[in-house]
């Protein structure tokens, strides 16, 4: 019984500390005045003023833009490869995943910055394209290590089974192999955008002069403090998400009914 | 078209995109790193890592992104013990528990810290009201620490779980019936087998930490320069891509090193995802 209290409050506390700043952000946003300590009483003006900003506006299609586009193209790129390495002999696959790797264990700020140095080196002006390009860098990744190990277990032989039965490499392909990885492929999908959305550094060193995320206009405003619709913005995407969360484990598990 | 060959035309448009945005850039950085804005070879950008004003953000950096490793090892592993033995199997509820707060803007959430850890913040009223001292750690290194810890939990619980939750329940009861009693269990089996889990964490944390250049800016008040905000000054305020570059090579090459070394105690599994 003892432990049992113990246990529950261990974890409530840990969930607390995990989203306490969020409620935080949540509260402010509703704040009347613009102070960040004071709740001086309850408006909604932040959430009128949101889309009079362009700064704010830019920035949101920007970071929403990013995402999808990366993430896409990840996923496409992405689960390509993760095909084509798992066919690899041994040696040359041992290869791609330690390079697949660099991104992901290296430092945001190395990546950042190798990626500036090259694109400035070759005369690529920095723009949304080159911030683009650094997600989709990053984002790759993700893609193959969650598809992959779908693809470990009897794809290879299914795949062939369809080839033997008549089918087209396309058809064996879209018919058979990708519905088996699918939950990989959603999953990376998934891991792109999240990565993609909270990226702050590598788009930092990228970005051209006047292309904005939602990550690079907080670090320009914190000094002098921040506009509170940015608050507003944020907590709107955050239940968004959720809302999305809820909506498609609720779908899922009626569908398993 | 035999099938080695139509292989690699789908490995093509990752073999370009590897050897273009993660290969060439990297090369990038050896060679602004290795010479002079005469583009003359020098060792000097390299060395001067190891120059006082340089080498002490590096070790503050070391300092602060060790201790919060440790926190968050200390923190996350009776969460990821209590969520193993939970008998709510639901492995994808405790990845959505921790992967959502990435869903708000993390340098928002970082922000956010100052409303409550403030001279006048949240946590000093509570403290005021129930007539406790108050806490002043804004722009300390109590305050980054801080921040490192809450950023990148989620990636200590994560993978520690993913390890704990391989292990079979019949191998615990295995030691039970051999006699060891609940201590032993955990000293003998749990722990040892945690170990990959935990050493994968230790990378996922104590990198990023060490390499931040957000949460030192925002929650140091700038008063705490650590190796990431150094770099990030060459390159955009200075615009020393040499001497920026030259640190940050040595930056990686301990890096690769620290994983090197770590790598002997990661899962085998060559595929395994991290988290």
């Amino acid at each position: 019984m003892m432990r049992k209290i113990l246990k529950h409050s261990y974890l409530t506390l840990i969930l607390l500390f995990t989203y306490i700043p969020i409620i935080v952000m949540v509260v402010l946003s509703f704040n009347a005045s613009k102070s960040r300590v004071n709740f001086t009483g309850f408006s909604l003006k932040w959430y009128q003023q949101m889309f009079s900003d362009r700064n704010i506006v830019s920035a949101l299609q920007n970071t929403i833009l990013i995402a999808l586009i990366s993430s896409l193209v990840a996923v496409v790129i992405g689960t390509m490869a993760a095909v084509a390495i798992s066919n690899m002999p041994r040696r040359t696959r041992t290869i791609y995943l330690s390079i697949t790797n660099i991104p992901m264990l290296n430092a945001d700020v190395a990546t950042g910055i190798s990626l500036m140095l090259c694109f400035i080196t070759f005369g690529i002006s920095l723009s949304f394209g080159t911030v683009l390009i650094s997600h989709i860098t990053f984002n790759i990744p993700y893609v193959i290590l969650s598809v992959l190990p779908k693809l470990k277990g009897s794809s290879r032989y299914e795949y062939e089974a369809a080839r033997d039965l008549g089918a087209t490499s396309r058809q064996a392909f879209f018919k058979v192999v990708l519905p088996e990885i699918m939950p990989g492929v959603v999953s990376g999908f998934m891991l792109a955008v999240t990565m993609s959305l909270d990226d702050f550094i590598i788009t930092h060193f990228t970005r051209g002069a006047g292309i904005n995320t939602i990550s690079t206009l907080v670090y320009a405003q914190v000094k002098r403090g921040l506009n509170p619709s940015l608050y507003a913005l944020s907590s709107i995407m955050f239940v968004a998400v959720l809302v999305v969360l809820i909506i498609t484990n609720f779908v899922a598990n009626r569908e398993k009914e | 078209m035999n099938s080695k060959s139509r292989n690699k035309l789908i490995a093509a448009p990752y073999t370009i995109w590897m050897v273009g945005f993660i290969i060439i850039p990297l090369i990038f950085v050896v060679y602004y790193g290795l010479t002079n804005d005469k583009n003359v070879f020098t060792l000097d950008n390299v060395i001067s890592f190891f120059n006082p004003i340089h080498f002490r953000s590096f070790l503050k950096a070391f300092k602060l992104a060790f201790i919060s490793t440790l926190i968050c090892i200390i923190l996350a592993y009776p969460i990821a013990l209590i969520f193993r033995n939970s008998k709510t199997k639901k492995s994808s509820f405790i990845v959505y528990i921790f992967i959502l707060p990435m869903w708000m803007n993390g340098l928002l959430r970082i922000y956010a810290w100052l409303t409550l850890i403030e001279k006048k913040g949240v946590i000093n009223l509570i403290l005021t009201y129930l007539k406790l001292p108050n806490i002043n750690i804004v722009n300390t290194e109590t305050a980054i620490i801080l921040g490192m810890v809450y950023d990148f939990l989620p990636f200590m619980i994560l993978p520690l779980y993913n390890s704990l939750m391989k292990i079979n329940d019949d191998t615990l009861n295995g030691a039970r019936d051999l006699g060891a009693n609940e201590l032993q269990v955990f000293t003998r089996v749990i722990f040892p087998l945690s170990i990959p889990g935990m050493v994968s964490g230790i990378t996922m944390v104590f990198i990023p930490s060490l390499t931040t250049v957000a949460i030192s800016f925002m929650l140091g008040g700038g008063l705490y320069l650590l190796i990431g905000n150094v770099i990030e000054q060459e390159f955009l305020t200075t615009s020393n891509w040499h001497l920026g570059s030259g640190l940050s090579l040595v930056l990686i090459i301990f890096i690769f090193v620290v994983m090197g070394i770590t790598n002997k105690w990661t899962d085998k599994d060559e595929d395994s995802i991290i988290i």
